[in-house]
């Protein structure tokens, strides 16, 4: 793949070549402390704040930095690097208008708890506040949207700035923390000592629970008649998953994947139920509905999985599981409290859990449901569908791809039928619902994963957002699968003005969108365009095999609308379910 | 029910966080009444004092992301236990000399002070609780209030509380 990840060393072979005390300049501390926290890429854009910084890349070969299109692609590569591996993702970009321009991706990674350190240059330190030519306050723009900052002010701060941000973005409720280098501080010339070590007071996520609160929740199990397992985000992020299938099959309790806790729990298992919330399965939405024990396990009661809160849950009793103290009756009124890290909590739980007897009817009753109302969709041999683009996608990739989306119908027909067995393997923007992200973080999911499948399932509206990053996909020969379901439409916002604002389709028209065959080409990408079946499965087929990247534009049905939905101001039993109801 | 709530917190004497918390209450829906900081009794770690309104549930919000922030060290809701908390008010007041007499006797009576004065005005400095500044400010108000300066509230609890 890239040129230089053969050239990888140890931990071990790292330290000691670069862990020497030595007088060095701020940048080649930065490139050093980045090497010995074990970084194997970063994704950056240069410009004149950070130029002694990639002045000192030059020759460093153990340094492997990605020139990305636009930061907006950079910071979206390092996202989906870190979702997929759980490693800290990282990018760097110059001050003012790269900083700003990395603000989109820095919320979509805060609102969904991934960690990266996001490093930017700044003016020096002289002229800050000075209105200096690409000036900005980029920790006071990013202030609600990091989990910390930093503004180095000194060259001899940054081994310890670097080692804390490291510690303080994957621990913990994980995010995104950013160091901002003023120019003179990144050519300042100060003794270097690796820094090992992390003293931060008032700082310290509770990881083991409260025992009492555990038993409590084990005693609410054994008299539970409906219980439902919710698995979030979060335990994908503490790597969880093997404790989620346990804690389930010895409880025997249904559970429900929310759209970031996808693949902590496999879905072909009987007791899965699909993902609830806006687009979810009626058997999850009912079963939430109907539920006397609700067991919230890393998930963080979004509005979109709740719909209207007032009737949400209404006969459960709720145990919830956060790493966040501060999520924990945000939203919804708990009984159970429980803080500490998802695997730790169901370590101590297994032990202690009995199966959940009392509820073999419950359990009937939706292996019942879940046979009855599936995801369905009308399919047609006249048009593609989308629904059955993204299964075809399934079973050519035997459900083992990574699959990266961006937002949008797609999305959802993504989460629908493409059914997820492995944790990290899914990438999606669930929180702030960024259009853009899905191409550019499957760039860093590929970097991240050089062995496996990468498929970035997209819009043709959000392709657009961050195309330009097709170049760097070409020149890296990095082979990620692109499928694009182009419905010549804004979709989602379509589906809404057909279902809401009465077949009002303002500015959802996407003619002119450029031709995506033509376009990927034009950056040395490989690309095909199907319009039936045959086409399809061809198309997709000689992409996957094809050694590079590829493009693939599937021409789908315009009209096609996501079912089962939950409009705005219901609760989650109220489903529509379209017309294969 | 929405009721007043003293808060101390402890923070690292950063630049910026300041910023960060008084942003996270403006980001959050939560109501500051008044903000006070200033160093404690540790080098390197200020005291703010923040007097904000809300019910138990908002309050319990306000200590839990209060907390998320890393140069948060501690967050103590001193208004629930018994407390001292002080604010300081400086009024200049339109004092011509037939009503001085009047004014000192309202200043005497306050255990306030009077800490300048010109031919037309006097400045008063009153230390108490918010009522007790309040009260004075309703007082002198008949006289012409030129200028008004207050503090905000600084507090403490009480004895070993804490
Ligand atoms: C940056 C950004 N702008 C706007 C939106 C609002 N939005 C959500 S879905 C959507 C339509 C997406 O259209 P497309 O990419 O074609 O995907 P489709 O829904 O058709 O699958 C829009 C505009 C968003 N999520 N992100």
């Amino acid at each position: 793949m890239v040129a230089n990840s053969a050239t990888l060393k140890s931990k071990e072979q790292l330290i000691e070549k670069w862990g020497k005390q030595e007088v060095i300049s701020g940048s080649e501390m930065l490139l050093r402390s980045l090497l010995l926290e074990g970084v194997d890429c970063v994704f950056g854009y240069p410009g004149g704040a950070v130029l002694y910084i990639y002045d000192a890349m030059y020759g460093f070969e153990d340094f492997n930095h990605l020139l990305t299109r636009h930061e907006q692609g950079a910071i979206h590569a390092a996202d989906g690097y870190a979702r997929s591996t759980g490693k800290v993702g990282v990018c760097i970009a110059t001050s003012g208008p790269g900083a700003t321009n990395l603000v989109t991706g820095i919320a979509t990674a805060y609102m969904d708890s991934v960690p990266l350190v996001v490093i930017t240059g700044n003016v020096a330190t002289t002229l800050i506040g000075t209105d200096a030519f690409q000036e900005a306050d980029i920790v006071g723009i990013t202030m609600p949207i990091t989990k910390h900052s930093y503004l180095v002010r000194k060259a001899e701060d940054l081994p310890r700035i670097i080692h804390e941000a490291f510690h303080i973005a994957n621990s913990g409720r994980k995010g995104p923390v950013l160091i901002d280098i003023p120019k003179d501080v990144s050519n300042e010339k100060a003794l270097f000592k690796p820094h090992t070590e992390v003293k931060l007071r008032g700082y310290n996520p509770t990881v083991q629970p409260n025992k009492q609160q555990v038993d409590k929740m084990l005693r609410a199990i054994e008299q539970a008649e409906r219980p439902v397992l919710l698995i979030g985000g979060g335990a994908v992020y503490s790597g969880a998953h093997e404790e989620v299938l346990a804690f389930a099959e010895k409880t025997g309790i249904p559970v429900t994947t929310t759209l970031l806790g996808l693949g902590a729990f496999p879905s072909g298992h009987e007791l899965h139920m699909g993902f609830p919330g806006m687009h979810g399965t009626w058997t999850a939405n009912m079963a939430i509905q109907e539920s006397d024990l609700l067991v919230n396990i890393g998930a963080r009661f979004d509005d979109r999985v709740t719909g209207k809160l007032n009737g949400f849950a209404p006969n459960a009793k709720i145990v919830h599981v956060d790493i966040d103290p501060a999520e924990i009756g945000k939203n919804v009124p708990t009984d159970i409290p429980i803080v500490g890290d998802v695997k730790a909590v169901l370590q101590q739980a297994i032990a202690g859990a009995k199966y959940a007897s009392k509820a073999d009817a419950w359990r009937a009753l939706i292996a019942e449901r879940k046979a009855a109302k599936p995801f369905a969709y009308k399919d047609s041999d006249e048009e593609l569908k989308p629904q059955w683009v993204v299964s075809m996608i399934h079973e050519t990739t035997h459900g083992d791809a990574i699959v990266t989306t961006d937002v949008g119908q797609h999305q959802m027909w993504a989460a629908q039928y493409y059914p997820f067995n492995k944790p990290r393997s899914w990438v999606t923007s669930g929180g702030l619902g960024t259009m853009g992200f899905g191409f550019p973080s499957a760039i860093g999911a590929q970097m991240g994963n050089p062995d496996r499948t990468v498929v970035s399932i997209n819009g043709d509206g959000g392709m657009q957002m961050c195309s330009q990053e097709l170049a760097i996909c070409a020149i890296n020969n990095i082979p990620v699968k692109v499928a694009i379901l182009n419905n010549q439409v804004l979709g989602m916002v379509r589906q809404w003005q057909e279902l809401i604002y009465d077949n009002r389709y303002s500015h959802i028209d996407l003619a002119g969108s450029p031709d995506f065959v033509k376009l990927a080409e034009a950056y040395g990408v490989k690309a095909f365009r199907a319009t039936n079946k045959d086409e399809a499965r061809s198309a997709w087929e000689a992409a996957l095999a094809h050694d590079g990247p590829a493009v693939v534009e599937f021409v789908v049905r315009k009209g096609e609308n996501v079912y089962p939905m939950v409009t705005q101001g219901s609760t989650i039993d109220q489903m529509l379910m379209g017309d294969d109801e | 029910m929405s009721t007043r709530h003293t808060i101390a917190i402890l923070v690292n004497d950063q630049p910026g966080v300041l910023q960060r918390v008084s942003g996270l209450f403006g980001r959050r829906g939560f109501n500051i009444e008044s903000i006070t900081v200033g160093t404690s009794e540790e080098p390197g770690l200020s005291r703010m004092v923040i007097v904000t309104k809300g019910d138990d549930h908002t309050l319990e919000q306000i200590e839990k992301q209060l907390y998320k922030i890393i140069d948060v060290i501690k967050v103590v809701d001193i208004g629930s236990s018994p407390m001292v908390a002080r604010e300081l008010g400086l009024i200049k007041v339109g004092a011509d000399p037939a009503a001085r007499p009047e004014i000192l006797g309202i200043v005497d009576t306050f255990r306030a002070a009077v800490v300048d004065i010109s031919p037309n005005s006097l400045i008063v400095q009153v230390v108490g609780d918010t009522d007790k500044i309040d009260a004075m400010i309703e007082l002198l108000k008949p006289y012409g209030i030129r200028e008004l300066s207050r503090t905000g509230v600084t507090a403490m609890a009480r004895g070993s509380a804490r």
